[in-house]
């Protein structure tokens, strides 16, 4: 493929513009503060929002499949909870239990959704509300509210490690973040899934057309299985990355997030409908989010006034990709006029 | 003048039957209920309390109803309400002390009612031009809203709680008339408008048809963008009514008040007959709905079960409803079956 | 017998009480283009279903695949497909989120066994398949962004990998500009050079005539007969498929008042039609045809408002209108009746009738602005009678009736409106022909009824017959205008077809 088409093609695709406005945020934000633009400041940010980031890949499959999870939030505290109240009681645990668990019981959960949607045939949306509400619910009739901290030395010292160590000019060592390698490696994996296994390419033509994906012979249960535990999975990854991350565990800290992600997801292309959407897409996603809020935060801009900029993000996104989506539908001429 | 028709119960289940269910289960959980809360549940005073509980769902449930019938949802009636209490809540606070009374006070109170409704018709406005004009997906458009809504909440009250408001104010959460609450009249009225308006006005005829096919009920001459921006005016205006009742109960107003209601109004809607992708959907299903609940929930709180059981008992009533309409629709179409394409 | 390919003995197939198949015998030789008629209830689809392995015949019954006589049990789809059996629906089956080159090769993601993409053999086997049947799509193309025909082409190629000995494609027709018919026809031949039978159902008599060798008829789930393609015409035909004569005369033009109700003077717009001007008489019914993509529908939607013209004049009655969305149409006394019953006709899961009434909303209003019970009833009930609607109870939703009715529905709605003009889009398309003639015959009631009927219709038999006056579009202007009396099937087949 030469250059040139190479770069019309390129240009074609949303991601470009998605990636033209954060570098166009990152470059006016460090001329604000200059802290913003360092190295320091960027893995830092990778390492903060590398939960976000997982879950947001967990979600983009269930999209792309053609179905919608909202009950990752209350997967992943489960699986936290769980896991957190094992570790602080018994600090001799193995550590391939204390990550074996949580990821079991977040695909269990995400078992249960997809058993749910399919047997009963009813709208994903619903079954997830319904489950999230369980989920949780349950979780804390049997926690009782209560936080969970004094992990074991190890797994604070595991949330500090670092590849890549550099040292900033005060004399502080930092570093690329291990949660980060993290989340690159799953990308990484779910990239593989989706662009080289006949599962990845079978999840898109499910989310394309749910009926033609019947007619051509595909297991949709196995699909729908496979995406919503894969998104169970990710969720008690991503819960034992936050629980890391914080250091302390409490029942309600994940919850009320799911539509931020889903908000990332659906702003880096995805479609709700199902079939579209990319992973570079989701990550730009997070990351002008991620820019957003990080570049206000170093603004001054007083913590409370966040939500109201990513409200507003959403809504220019969105009604770009709307008006836009009019205007290709007005441009298309219909009839060869003999002038 | 009023053409007043006989009710006939046989007629009204023949043309109800996905709600023909519901009077039963109502019957049956408030059965329940009494049994296992024994005296509890039966008393004037647990009634009271649900009388009062009830409305502010109430009204949440049908905002969301109507966006559900136009075939979208509104992920926003939530935080409209809590962000035009909050505008409510800072009018009284700037003018009066709690103790005040007198008519200067009513006039305030007056206002900031009015305030209140206009500013949740502003938010409903807001959705309804990025839905109606812009053309945004419903569920995206309100998802937007529903974050800068809650932004500028928690921008304007910083986190804190805006409280002590006059005695006359509360009046209008927590008083009664002839043991009524105030607030079910109130809700009472505003669901027999809206059953009227839906059934009775051509924009109720309008929202289903748009509901189940947009396209070609605009081929049919309705003015789409018309009806849809109604549609979330009317959504934020019950929000606007919510909210009043809700600041005045709780003499209070903040950011975060009533997140989880968000999904309580999908399952009231749903489960009150309400079709998730437009169309079909009757008040009086949601009514019964709504006091289904209310009575499980009541009942599981005399019971000393917490608030989190029960919200997981709304989760599990969703699944079984979702898999009882699987089982009937299955059993319909199996009697009903011609292969019309033999 | 070694030349037959497929034979089906004593078929039978019972559905909930209905007979849809009744022991009918089909058989295909290798590498024939045999066409299967029939009407909607006919019993073609289930016969396509058993064929397909996607349902089982009843007891009895003999399927006969290259001399193997078949387990009628245990024929699945799938076992179809492995005998090279694949079936082109009408909504094609493609995923429009993926590549031409990721559909066609669709199948081999499904093989069994496979966990790994190579997408290298992929690339491979799409351009092979192109390659075989040589045509020119590219294949980095969403197959989303395609035109139908080229779609189509795509799920041909697409069934051409892995062994395909039969193709059966379902009204492939129906959306194809003419030169995409030829197109598909010459694939079709290619195919058949290679072997392959094709097996397409279709009630198209002009493209029956150029492309099968046999036709088999089917009538209420009987077979009435196979046919050698020059014994029929259009008369026997529908003798054939219907069980009934039915008389074909053309209109009487003589009573038509000659009072414009409509005039539209050079109307254009850019991508649509050009320069556009007729006359429309009060009573008459003046129908437009033309190829697929002439601009005809184009030039419908300017006059009803949703697709406003740029250049020209719209004059109603005398008075000169403007049209600039579909509300100023109806308020000018304008109805339309789209192509698309299904999408854009009626609203299918809505009962009757709020079908019929969402036109007349505002009429039905008490002095509360409240929509009226009498008033409503009476609307419905006038509705269902005047356009004799057979519907069980008016709150049935509109789904759940058979193409003719829907399209009186439909009819009701506008007719309700008290228009003076009425543009009907094919109005009877997928519609069967008993069904057909009676909306034709009320059509020409309306007219009669001095509404002025703009009449758009692909088939030339339809379109003489019941109008007064022909105007031929092609690429966006009017080509020919005539008056019935003066033209023939012949004729008019010329000007559309080759000009």
């Amino acid at each position: 493929m030469e250059i040139s088409e190479f770069a019309r093609r390129l240009l074609k695709r949303n991601e470009i513009y998605l990636l033209f406005v954060i570098i166009a945020l990152a470059i006016m934000l460090s001329l604000f503060n200059p802290n913003f633009m360092t190295l320091e400041n960027l893995f830092d940010i990778l390492r903060s929002y590398s939960f976000m980031g997982i879950l947001a890949v967990g979600v983009l499959t269930v999209l792309l499949s053609g179905g919608i999870d909202i009950s990752f939030t209350a997967n992943a505290t489960v699986a936290q909870y769980v896991m957190a109240y094992l570790l602080v009681n018994n600090p001799e645990m193995n550590i391939f239990l204390a990550v074996l668990i949580p990821c079991s019981i977040g695909i269990a959960l995400g078992f249960i959704n997809a058993s749910l949607i399919y047997y009963l045939n009813a709208p994903p949306i619903i079954i997830t509300i319904s489950t999230l509400n369980v989920y949780f619910g349950v979780l804390q009739f049997i926690s009782g509210g209560k936080w969970l901290y004094n992990f074991p030395v190890w797994f604070r010292n595991f949330s500090k490690l670092t590849v890549i160590k550099l040292v900033n000019p005060e004399g502080i060592p930092y570093g690329l973040s291990i949660l980060t390698i993290i989340w690159i490696a799953i990308v990484l994996i779910t990239f593989f899934i989706l662009k080289y296994t006949t599962l990845g390419r079978k999840i898109y033509a499910m989310g394309g057309n749910n009926e033609a994906a019947k007619r051509s012979g595909l297991n949709i249960l196995k699909l729908q299985m496979f995406v919503y535990c894969f998104m169970g999975l990710l969720a008690g990854i991503a819960s034992i990355i936050q629980a890391l991350l914080a250091q302390t565990v409490a029942p309600n800290a994940i919850m009320g997030r799911e539509l931020e992600v889903i908000a990332a997801v659906v702003l880096g292309g995805a479609s709700l409908a199902g079939g579209r959407g990319s992973l570079i897409g989701t990550l730009l996603g997070v990351s002008l989010i991620a820019v957003v809020s990080n570049g206000l935060t170093l603004m001054r801009v007083s913590s409370y006034w966040q939500k109201v900029f990513i409200g507003l993000i959403i809504i220019i996104s969105v009604s770009i990709t709307a008006l836009q989506r009019k205007a290709v539908a007005r441009r298309v001429a219909a009839v060869d006029v003999e002038e | 003048m009023w053409k007043s028709e006989r009710f006939n119960i046989q007629e009204w289940f023949r043309r109800n039957r996905e709600l023909a269910t519901l009077p039963f289960v109502l019957v049956a959980v408030f059965a329940l209920m009494s049994i296992l809360a024994s005296g509890r549940f039966l008393r004037g005073s647990n009634f009271q309390s649900m009388a009062f509980q009830l409305p502010e769902v109430g009204l949440f449930s049908l905002a969301m109803m109507i966006a559900l019938l136009t075939g979208g949802l509104n992920l926003s009636v939530i935080t409209t309400a809590n962000l035009s209490s909050i505008v409510a809540a800072l009018i009284l606070k700037t003018c009066c002390v709690p103790g005040d009374t007198g008519p200067m006070v009513t006039l305030i109170i007056i206002l900031a009612i009015a305030v209140a409704l206009a500013t949740s018709l502003v938010l409903g406005l807001i959705n309804g031009i990025l839905i109606a004009h812009v053309g945004v997906s419903a569920i995206l458009a309100t998802l937007g809203t529903m974050t800068l809504y809650d932004g500028l909440a928690i921008a304007i009250t910083k986190g804190y709680v805006i409280s002590d408001f006059p005695k006359s104010f509360l009046f209008i959460g927590n008083g009664t008339i002839a043991g009524v609450p105030i607030a079910l009249l109130i809700f009472i009225v505003t669901a027999y408008l809206m059953s009227l308006i839906l059934s009775r006005k051509p924009y109720g005829v309008s929202v289903y048809m748009i509901g189940s096919n947009e396209k070609a009920t605009e081929f049919s001459g309705v003015n789409i963008k018309r009806v849809l921006m109604k549609s979330y005016l009317l959504s934020g205006f019950l929000s606007g009514i919510a909210s009043v009742i809700m600041t005045s109960r709780f003499n209070s107003a903040n950011a975060g008040y009533g997140a989880s209601y968000l999904l309580v109004t999908v399952l009231i809607a749903v489960l009150g007959g309400v079709d998730p992708f437009g169309g079909f959907g009757k008040v009086s299903g949601l009514v019964m709905a709504l006091v289904i609940l209310q009575f499980i929930s009541s009942g599981l709180n005399l019971l000393g079960v917490t608030a989190f059981v029960t919200i997981s008992m709304w989760g599990t009533i969703l699944i079984m409803v979702m898999g009882l309409n699987n089982y009937l629709e299955k059993r319909r179409l199996k009697i009903i079956r011609r292969d019309f394409s033999a | 017998m070694s030349d037959t390919f497929l034979e089906m003995k004593h078929i039978s197939k019972l559905y909930a009480g209905v007979q849809a198949l009744d022991d009918v015998s089909f058989s295909l030789t290798r590498g024939e283009i045999h066409c299967l008629v029939g009407e909607n209830g006919s019993g073609k689809s289930t016969l396509i279903k058993v064929i397909s392995g996607v349902v089982n015949p009843e007891q009895g019954a003999e399927i006969i695949i290259e001399g193997q006589r078949l387990s009628i049990d245990h024929f699945s789809s799938k076992d179809s497909i492995d005998r090279g059996i694949h079936v082109i629906y009408q909504d094609l089956s493609l995923f429009p989120n993926l590549t031409v080159r990721e559909n066609i090769s669709f199948n081999v993601h499904v093989e069994r066994g496979k966990k790994l993409v190579n997408w290298r053999d992929i690339n491979a086997i799409a351009k092979g398949a192109i390659g075989d049947i040589g045509i020119d799509i590219e294949l980095e193309r969403e197959v989303g962004t395609l035109s139908i025909a080229d779609q189509q082409l795509v799920a041909i190629c697409k069934a051409l990998i892995g062994e395909l000995k039969l193709l059966i494609m379902d009204e492939p027709t129906s959306s194809l500009t003419k030169n995409e018919v030829d197109s598909l026809f010459s694939v079709v031949k290619k195919l058949q050079k290679r072997g392959i039978t094709t097996l397409f159902v279709s009630h198209k008599l002009n493209e029956i005539l150029e492309i099968a060798e046999r036709v088999t008829v089917l009538r209420d789930g009987k077979c009435v007969g196979v046919y050698d393609p020059d014994e029929l015409d259009h008369e026997k035909l529908t003798y054939l498929m219907t069980g009934k004569k039915i008389e074909y005369i053309k209109p009487d033009t003589s009573s038509i008042s000659r009072e414009v109700l409509l005039e539209v003077r050079n109307l254009s717009k850019k991508g649509n039609f050009k320069n556009i001007s007729f006359k429309l008489y009060r009573g008459e019914i003046l129908g437009i045809t033309g190829l697929l993509g002439s601009g005809r529908t184009e030039l419908a939607l300017a006059i009803f408002g949703i697709n406003p013209a740029e250049k020209g004049q719209i004059v109603i009655d005398g008075k000169a209108v403007s049209i600039k969305s579909n509300k100023d149409a109806i308020h000018q006394g304008i109805g339309y009746v789209p192509e698309d019953r299904l999408e854009l006709g009626l609203v299918m899961p809505q009962s009757v009738s709020n079908n019929i009434i969402i036109t007349v909303l505002q009429d039905l209003l008490n002095s509360l602005s409240m929509l009226d019970k009498e008033k409503r009833n009476s609307a419905i009930q006038r509705g269902i009678r005047e356009l004799a609607i057979r519907v069980p109870s008016v709150d049935s939703a509109v789904m759940t009736l058979s193409g003719g009715n829907q399209q009186r529905v439909v009819l009701a709605k506008w007719i309700s409106t008290g228009p003076k003009i009425l543009i009907l889009d094919e109005p009877t398309v997928g519609i069967d022909v008993a069904a057909k003639s009676s909306i034709h015959h009320i059509i020409k009631q309306l007219a009669a009824q001095g509404i002025g009927i703009i009449f758009i219709s692909d088939e030339i038999q339809e379109t003489l017959y019941n109008c007064h006056r022909i105007l031929v579009m092609r690429k966006g202007r009017i080509v020919s205008e005539s008056q019935t009396s003066e033209m023939t099937e012949e004729k008019l087949f010329q000007i559309v077809n080759v000009g």
